[in-house]
């Protein structure tokens, strides 16, 4: 029988746990001319606000130790525009679109949400509260246990879309953020996104990217984003799509153990945007090794027993 | 045709100096599918450093001696960590290599002429587009500028396609077969442009073509503009994925009187309108 890659995030069911990560996949159809979108779980559109905004001036990345820090700026063509241009063939190619939306006021937010709401083929609303790389909006909910409880309740009330805030690592207590929105009445919570970042040019002394600061992803964060995921796991009962450095099929099982629903991939599109079919072929050749046959009934199974010693 | 994706083993590594060498790739049915002026994004295989690849024009397009497309060169300077990691590649090794990828450039037919103009290894679309022009009769110039006579590479390449060479050295030079101009290779642009007037067709003489540091690519634009010839501009900008997935590698454009919009130089350019492009 073919294994089960099917999982479920509240009332939405997706074929199989691999989402497109916002902002490392445009708006998806950047990338059809290599992948069938159909075959992903889900894709997260780049970050919309209500109008289009031009982000920072480049150099807006920089590569670091197996990572990258990222200082885009949200650009982006704005909800209205989102919704009339790329909708319609996102659904078309048979995706199934998780609309990333920001705010800089929780009104924003709200009337995000409304439009989305209207909108034909919106699976999800992930809520962005965490873009480390603007001054006002966005992340200053996602560092405050009221802010994010507030925001997430307004959104609930505006749209019958589920809600899936993404959280940011840079706080002290990541698990606290996500009961936050769990008692917000958020339908699943995603994280990581980046961990805020900086490179110096030592010949120059000056920042290697124009906003100075920006967000570091990539292979380099995955043990710290697998940490978080486990420490939500344990604290809330809704959904996690963890994300952070998943490169290949045990690195999206490492985040399945560890109490992910379903996974993101960010930062492996840009190295390798055939990722997709290799990951799914990954994950059923584990689920064949490990005689798993729905790979839901891998949700949180990480055993903490330690490990056996080792002896060189 | 949509860009592929391979791990192309490297056929050679040909060093021309001490911080330029032309990788040769077998990677056929990348060849097969570029047109001038678009890139390839690489890196070497199998590793996480670097992580990211890097773009790079396709500088040839390599064939066997029966005409078959066998695969593409680019030419790499020595700069970074991942450049320094190309230069070292030796035969044998693995690169992977996804394209062909972005805008090409238009090419011109006579009367009209083609002026290409390179600084350093801004020369790496040019050899491709040369071709072409060849193929097509376009009389052309390449304005070539380097730092030093030992970097003016592959002239015999571009004088057996019948290509006139305009060569200029930053420190006065001359190369082992040619003379060479001091100063920046704009000077010898902005004294035949001001000759260049209009073809019998009534049209601008010559197509302007540039790749170089962005302070020379600032300067042709503002030439070709000045004397009212076109020009295509492919520039390069620190770039993630080659795709327009990351909106890394923006560059400020503007159609007419609208305000500047930043867009992506992977898969809205490489190659623009010179008079498009707003400089800082």
């Amino acid at each position: 029988m073919a294994p089960d890659l099917s999982v479920s995030l509240g009332s939405l069911t997706l074929p199989n746990p691999l989402i497109a990560a916002s902002g490392c996949f445009g708006y998806g159809l950047e990338y059809e001319q290599v992948v069938d979108l159909s075959m992903l779980g889900g894709v997260v559109s780049k970050g919309l606000f209500m109008k289009e905004r031009q982000g920072h001036p480049p150099p807006r990345i920089v590569e670091t130790p197996a990572g990258m820090i990222n200082a885009i700026g949200l650009q982006g063509i704005g909800v209205h525009r989102f919704v009339k241009e790329k909708l319609p063939l996102l659904n078309k190619a048979g995706a199934r679109t998780f609309v990333n939306v920001c705010g800089t006021t929780i009104d924003e937010y709200v009337e995000v949400c409304k439009v989305l709401s209207q909108a034909d083929g919106v699976a999800a609303i992930e809520l962005n509260i965490s873009c480390p790389n603007i001054k006002e909006g966005g992340i200053q909910f996602g560092c405050s246990l009221t802010g994010t409880y507030d925001v997430v309740s307004a959104v609930k009330k505006a749209t019958h879309l589920p809600i899936i805030p993404k959280l940011t690592p840079n706080v002290t207590d990541v698990a606290s953020f996500a009961r936050a929105a769990e008692d917000a009445g958020a339908d699943a919570v995603s994280l990581v996104n980046t961990f805020l970042a900086m490179a110096i040019d030592v010949e120059t002394r000056r920042p290697k990217i124009t906003n100075v600061l920006g967000g570091l992803s990539g292979p380099a964060i995955r043990p710290i984003a697998v940490r978080m995921v486990w420490e939500c796991y344990q604290l809330v009962k809704i959904p996690i799509i963890g994300m952070g450095g998943i490169t290949d099929a045990r690195d999206a099982i490492e985040f399945m153990l560890a109490g992910a629903t379903a996974v993101q991939i960010g930062t492996q599109n840009f190295v390798d945007p055939f990722v997709w079919s290799k990951v799914l072929d990954g994950l059923k050749d584990y689920m064949t090794r490990h005689n798993v046959a729905k790979i839901s009934d891998l949700i949180g199974t990480f055993d903490p027993t330690p490990p056996k010693a080792v002896h060189a | 045709m949509p860009p592929v994706d391979i791990d192309a083993t490297v056929i050679a590594n040909a060093r021309l100096s001490r911080d330029y060498s032309v990788l040769s790739l077998a990677a056929p049915e990348v060849g097969k599918r570029t047109q001038p002026g678009q890139f390839v994004m690489v890196k070497p295989a199998g590793i996480t450093d670097p992580l990211l690849r890097r773009p790079f024009s396709v500088f040839e397009v390599l064939r066997n001696g029966a005409g078959e497309v066998t695969g593409i060169s680019i030419l790499n300077k020595r700069a970074g960590r991942s450049t320094k990691k190309l230069y070292e590649l030796e035969p044998g090794d693995v690169v992977s290599c996804l394209g062909p990828l972005g805008v090409p450039f238009t090419p011109v037919a006579p009367p009209v002429e083609a002026w290409m103009v390179a600084g350093g290894v801004g020369l790496a679309p040019f050899a491709t587009l040369a071709e072409s022009l060849a193929g097509a009769k376009t009389p052309t110039t390449l304005f070539y500028g380097a730092r030093t006579a030992e970097e003016l590479f592959y002239l015999d390449f571009f004088e057996q396609l019948g290509i006139t060479l305009v060569l200029t050295t930053e420190d006065g030079g001359h190369s082992l077969k040619k003379h060479c101009v001091k100063g920046r290779v704009t000077g010898p642009l902005e004294a035949a442009l001001k000759n260049a007037g209009t073809s019998s067709s009534g049209n601008a003489a010559a197509m302007v073509y540039a790749c170089g540091p962005e302070p020379m690519l600032e300067a042709v634009a503002r030439l070709a503009a000045r004397y009212n010839q076109p020009c295509q501009v492919s520039v390069e900008r620190v770039m993630g994925c080659g795709l327009g997935g990351c909106y890394s590698c923006v560059v400020p454009v503007r159609h007419g009187d609208e305000h500047a919009n930043l867009v992506r130089s992977c898969i809205s350019g490489p190659v623009f309108d010179g008079a498009e492009l707003v400089w800082d």
